[in-house]
């Protein structure tokens, strides 16, 4: 018997691209995979912009495979994202016009090379906590997707990681660059989860699909809890005089970062919006004559 | 400006001798050549690939979901299709 | 799935056969003798092995410079990859120079903390791209002779160089491919791109003489039958590229004489003992485009003394 798109979601089975849906599935999807490429491509800058500086060429080596791998990854997401109907040009043209959004975090800049490290370790830390629940998320191209991305991405933590124990064994001048980023990375790294559950008008749906395992608040607890015994192996403070172990709980309890400022982040008025935006719109319109170019050359060799 | 947009292509990788080639993901690209360098790039970064494989995704001909019933359920009551489905005693070896 | 820790979480899908992920990493130098081989002349290898990294690595960070600019997604994975393909090939040379000259310099100690002048690297590597079309001319043209040394270099008596030689091959044999069919698609492709791929070919050509000007050392070292000499490279370097060029639709315009009359930077000094008659990028002489490289790869390394990294 047929099975319907309820009860394939009831059973834990995967939604493939040409099953039956509902739309609010489908556009909930491509919005979701959209924004998630989006971010990985934005992604590359913050970090790209230090490739070319990096202080050993073993560093350098490492940032330029790992800023190539979120490029990679923006594409493995885009393919997923065209599997449900949208067009990649199409949704690259909501990115560069500001009609669809990208993750707040590359909103920020980076001020040193410490910051490369900080990226790695929280960043890519708070991502993977999202992310390792999406391996499950219940559409297939998604799901697979992300188990691959999840992968690659967990070299790139710990790249980040290692990095700064390494700084932090090297000049006081670099130990407190390490602290000085970790400052700044902190709490933008708490708001990658989202707003507080309360505050969540996605949330529920998006669970009742299971495009969504866990809460933003359950993911954002996880997060903390994980990075409190890597910080203190590393040696540095996480900026939350609020921050301590409740044994009650078995949990740590932590201070709420700014919702206000990420509100502004998210709307456009980040630190890095517009420069994210100039540069992505940039290299696509400079690239159009090239792509038009390769276009015009294919057609000659079909006809 | 959406006829300048190069067309999808599937990608399938074998991942080492032996193997199939699996089905990875897409891309775009302006002809075949620039597909098989893309995948190249895109799909085999980490020694994942022997081989590759590039279909544009428009040449793709799949069987109808709506049709799955008539499709593939005709063939789950073929019992006598599998080894497991006929009795032999222990006793009898290689078999 | 396992979620307390996200690594554990991802070992779940080791035996996943849908995707094929990655294995079986292997050092190509793995087994080949750091010797010196007998007889040679450590400053001339040493200025050898700086010459071919230096390309290697100049490139290279032009390469870098287009990362969140190419024209679509997948060429940055793509220019990323021959980016990450020549600063490996840099790495190595540069190791094997230091470890020739014998002075203790290791490859960030040599691509940091050298001032232009003692860059060995040809003017082709350290131009700047005013477009794609520049990229990909340059890219061509440094890859069909590099492709064509290096195969040459595979039979070198220094074993270390030719494994180096060895595993580059395959490397540029890629790179090669990528960007002539790129010159191919721009220049057979519209009025526009035929125009700015036709204008790229020509603003390269007066590098490209210095390409097969063979530097003493080179000559000296090919004699002893270590390095390649450039002059034997012209030849097979002009087939392949006029054929590109045929096939682009576009006309190879004529190589220009080894010393261009472009502005240079003064050769200031000359370990390998360089004369200073014939000055190009191999006897340290550069463009402002080089000092603009350098500039920006080496600050950071320059402005923490005793960094760790």
């Amino acid at each position: 018997m047929t099975v319907t798109f309820d009860e394939a979601i009831a059973r834990d089975q995967r939604i493939e691209p040409a099953d039956e849906m509902p739309e609010g599935y489908r556009k909930t999807m491509i919005r979701q995979i959209a924004q998630h490429a989006h971010s990985e491509i934005i992604g590359m800058q913050p970090e790209g912009d230090w490739i070319t500086r990096a202080p050993t060429l073993h560093r350098k080596a490492i940032l330029l495979a790992k800023v190539q791998d979120e490029a990679g990854h923006g594409l493995y997401l885009y393919s997923a994202a065209e599997t449900l109907g949208a067009d990649r040009g199409d949704l690259t043209r909501r990115l560069i016009e500001g009609r669809q959004k990208y993750s707040s975090i590359f909103n920020y800049p980076t001020l040193s090379f410490a910051d490369v490290g900080v990226i790695g370790w929280l960043v890519d830390g708070a991502a993977i906590c999202n992310q390792v629940p999406l391996c499950r998320s219940s559409y297939g191209p998604y799901a697979r997707a992300m188990i691959r991305i999840c992968k690659e991405e967990s070299f790139h933590q710990r790249q980040g990681y290692e990095l700064l124990m390494t700084m932090m064994r090297g000049t006081p001048e670099q130990r407190a660059m390490v602290q000085d980023a970790v400052d700044r990375w902190w709490w933008p790294s708490l708001m990658m989860f989202g707003p507080p559950d309360a505050e969540s008008p996605n949330t529920a749906q998006s669970m009742a699909w299971k495009i969504k395992r866990h809460t933003n608040d359950e993911l954002r607890q996880r997060f903390v809890d994980m990075s409190v015994p890597q910080a203190a192996a590393l040696g540095v403070t996480l900026p939350d005089p609020e921050l301590r172990w409740n044994e009650a709980r078995g949990h740590h309890d932590f201070g709420q970062p700014d919702w206000a400022e990420l509100k502004r982040v998210i709307t456009g008025g980040g630190p890095m919006n517009e420069e994210r935006i100039r540069r992505r719109r940039e290299a696509d319109s400079d690239g159009a004559w090239v792509r038009e170019a390769a276009a015009a050359h294919a057609a000659k060799g079909m006809s | 400006m959406t006829s300048h947009e190069w067309p999808l292509f599937e990608v399938f990788v074998r991942a080492k001798r032996g193997l199939n080639h699996v089905h990875v993901g897409s891309l775009r690209a302006a002809d075949h050549e620039m597909a098989l360098h893309h995948a190249r790039d895109l799909y085999t970064r980490r020694n994942e690939g022997v081989s590759i494989w590039v279909v544009r995704s428009d040449a793709v001909v799949a069987s109808d979901p709506a049709a799955k019933e008539s499709f593939f359920e005709p063939s789950g009551d073929k019992v006598y299709r599998h080894p497991t489905h006929y009795t032999i005693p222990d006793s009898v070896p290689h078999i | 799935m396992a979620f307390d820790d996200a690594y554990d979480a991802l070992t779940d899908h080791e035996d996943d056969a849908r995707w094929a992920y990655g294995t079986g990493f292997s050092d190509p130098l793995a087994g080949v003798p750091g010797d010196l081989p007998d007889g040679v002349d450590r400053a001339d290898l040493a200025a050898y092995c700086l010459m071919l990294g230096d390309d290697a690595l100049i490139l290279s960070h032009r390469l870098q410079q287009w990362v969140t600019r190419a024209p679509e997604l997948e060429d940055e994975l793509a220019l990323a990859n021959i980016g990450l393909d020549l600063l490996g090939q840099a790495r190595l040379l540069l190791t094997r120079a230091g470890a020739a000259e014998g002075r203790g310099r290791d490859e960030d100690e040599l691509a940091m903390h050298r001032p232009p002048a003692e860059f060995r690297n040809v003017r082709l590597a350290e131009r700047a791209d005013d477009d794609f079309a520049h990229l990909v001319a340059r890219l061509c043209a440094f890859s069909v002779w590099r492709l064509e040394l290096l195969q040459r270099l595979t039979g070198s008596a220094d074993p270390m160089l030719a494994a180096i030689a060895a595993k580059g091959v395959k490397e540029v044999t890629y790179h090669r491919d990528y960007a002539a069919q790129w010159v191919v698609r721009l220049g057979d492709g519209t009025e526009l791109s035929h125009r700015r791929m036709a204008a790229a070919v020509d603003a390269l050509t007066p590098l490209l003489g210095e390409l097969f000007q063979p530097h003493p050392v080179e000559t000296r070292l090919a004699a002893a039958g270590i390095a390649v000499d450039p002059a034997g490279l012209r030849a097979a370097f002009d087939d392949v590229w006029a054929y590109v060029l045929a096939t682009a639709t576009l006309t190879a315009p004529g190589v220009a004489p080894a010393v261009s009359p472009a502005a240079v930077l003064p050769a200031s000094s000359s370990p390998a003992g360089a004369p200073s008659a014939a000055s190009g990028g191999r006897d340290g002489a550069h463009t402002p485009g080089l000092v603009e490289i350098l500039d920006e790869m080496q600050a950071l390394a320059r402005s923490v003394p005793g960094g760790a990294w």
